[in-house]
């Protein structure tokens, strides 16, 4: 669902500023990586300073398993930022990892009409530019 | 402890004069001139002079307390605080607002919001402030890095995702925010100063409108336009003296989902600003739901109102579907909504709007759209991704 060739990639990119950066930089890596306190072991996305279980600013960058369920979803019929027109009908969608933590995204291979709680789904890494990779999801089979 | 000193706030202030800019699509003014034009017709509805006011809840955007000091000519500002929760703002700055003048802060704390929601800051189509450009506060860091890329950008999109998950997995039906959006219209007939007064809307032509954002369709979302608001918040004492009669401020709090800045990540979406709010407000109040004659619920979507009502205990998770109907929240019914039309039909005023129809309300100065013999009211406010607040108003 790239919406055209790296080159000419007309979508906004995510700001990648503090922790955000180190959490694309995974992703360029082809790994979905989340906050994990180093502590309790408590997963969580978005990133913070301290865990919020326990307190403990230590935490390390875990690997999640990248498996996970369709949480919830939107079917945007109009762009809401004039680079995704060509996109409409887009679905923004949560997806649930495995881990506990949830994220929003695309599942790129299934219609939005067709989205429906629960669907499992496995990420897929879609390489937009030299420097930006973004986690997508595909249908798990 | 904490809700024993939380208690000694009930009935302490008191909405003495409420006010409105002109609603149009177009104002060619700037948000300070309308909130200043609103701000001037709640002084006069008091019977205040501008020097009067000694306290500002300002605005979240638009102008500064120092700005509507220097215009009101309050050389003597004793009091200037923000509430920077979106569209729960103005029904949160009551909470400060009466804190000031319950413990003697302030004496007349002025409570002004609006903003050109239609000329400049048009959220449908990215304008200026909008979509397009990150909201300010704690959302723009998470939408920036985590939902832009995805075009995740809109408020219509993000409560999208709850109201998704609450259709699938209770079976709640397009009728039921369809009920929502009639009810608010036919209200807004009664309503000489509602945008959409004139336009009637028919559950038809409701499941007829074009998509949004699914399950969102247009007339799940309100209206944009250029308008502004001002209540003014005095002690009880005082109100007491002053030309209309007192509303007072029987319960106020304020709510915020966890955590507040990114909606995803909840445990249960379903818990919002207000589910911790309103027990606050109700003990402090000391009613329960069935004591209300009115409630004005803060609609920037349909199904945002219903949301709010099952946090707010008038039914079970779920059974949301059961309790709309439009016998129930229509005049006349047993819990009226949105008498002046909300911002779905009267106008997008941040929900200031729903403050000042309350105290009107609870006047009686409604006319047509009068709640029968209207004692005790409630306001909500949504803003943000989810945060809340509600005040219990009583004549």
């Amino acid at each position: 669902m790239a919406a055209g060739t790296q080159s000419e990639y007309k979508l906004p990119l995510p700001k990648m500023r503090g922790p955000a950066a180190e959490f694309y930089k995974f992703c360029q890596a082809h790994e979905l990586c989340f906050q994990r306190c180093a502590d309790c072991a408590a997963w969580r996305h978005i990133p913070r300073d301290m865990c919020a279980k326990c307190g403990s600013f230590n935490f390390e960058w875990a690997r999640s398993s990248g498996r996970g369920t369709v949480f919830s979803w939107t079917v945007a019929a109009q762009p809401f930022v004039p680079q995704f027109a060509p996109l409409v009908p887009y679905a923004p969608a949560v997806i649930e990892l495995e881990e506990g933590v949830r994220m929003v995204s695309w599942v790129t291979d299934i219609k939005p009409d067709e989205l429906a709680l629960g669907i499992p789904v496995e990420v897929a890494f879609d390489d937009v530019t030299p420097e930006v990779t973004l986690p997508k999801f595909r249908r798990r089979r | 402890m904490l809700v024993k000193k939380m208690d000694s706030l009930k009935d302490k202030a008191c909405i003495a004069g409420v006010g409105e800019s002109a609603f149009t699509r177009g104002s060619g003014k700037t948000e300070l001139q309308l909130m200043l034009e609103a701000s001037a017709r709640a002084l006069e509805d008091a019977g205040l002079k501008p020097h009067d006011i000694d306290g500002i809840v300002g605005p979240p955007l638009g102008a500064s307390a120092e700005h509507f000091a220097a215009n009101l000519g309050i050389e003597d500002l004793r009091y200037s605080a923000y509430v920077q929760m979106g569209g729960a703002s103005p029904v949160v700055a009551l909470q400060g607002a009466a804190m000031a003048v319950a413990f003697g802060v302030a004496d007349c704390v002025l409570v002004p919001c609006g903003w050109n929601g239609y000329s400049v800051m048009r959220v449908s189509t990215g304008g200026q402030g909008g979509s397009g450009s990150a909201p300010p506060g704690p959302l723009a860091g998470t939408i920036g890095a985590y939902y832009l890329p995805y075009g995740a950008v809109a408020p219509v999109q993000w409560y999208a995702w709850l109201a998704t998950r609450h259709m699938k997995l209770y079976g709640t039906p397009f009728e039921t925010m369809g009920t929502i959006a009639v009810t608010s219209r036919k209200h807004a007939q009664l309503n000489p100063q509602a945008y959409m007064r004139g336009r009637p809307l028919t559950m038809e032509d409701y499941l007829k409108s074009r998509w949004v954002s699914y399950p969102f369709r247009l007339y799940d979302c309100c209206l944009e336009t250029d308008a502004a608001g001002a209540v003014i918040v005095t002690s009880s004492e005082r109100a007491r003296d002053l030309r209309r009669p007192p509303v007072y401020i029987s319960g106020v709090a304020e709510g915020h989902p966890y955590p507040a800045d990114d909606i995803p990540a909840r445990p249960d979406p379903f818990v919002i600003g207000l589910t911790f709010a309103a027990p606050k407000a109700f003990r402090m109040a000391d009613v329960t739901p069935t004591d209300l004659d009115f409630a004005e619920m803060y609609d920037c979507f349909t199904y945002v109102v219903m949301l709010q009502m099952e946090a707010l205990g008038l039914c079970k998770r779920g059974e949301i579907k059961d309790f709309v109907t439009p016998e129930r929240i229509g005049l006349g019914g047993e819990l009226p909504i949105n008498t002046h039309g909300g911002l779905h039909s009267e106008a997008h005023v941040w929900g200031i709007n729903h403050i000042v129809e309350a105290t009107r309300q609870l006047r009686h100065e409604c006319g047509e759209r009068q709640v029968k013999d209207a004692e005790v009211g409630l306001v909500t406010g949504w803003g943000d991704f989810g945060d809340g607040g509600l005040a219990i108003l009583r004549r």
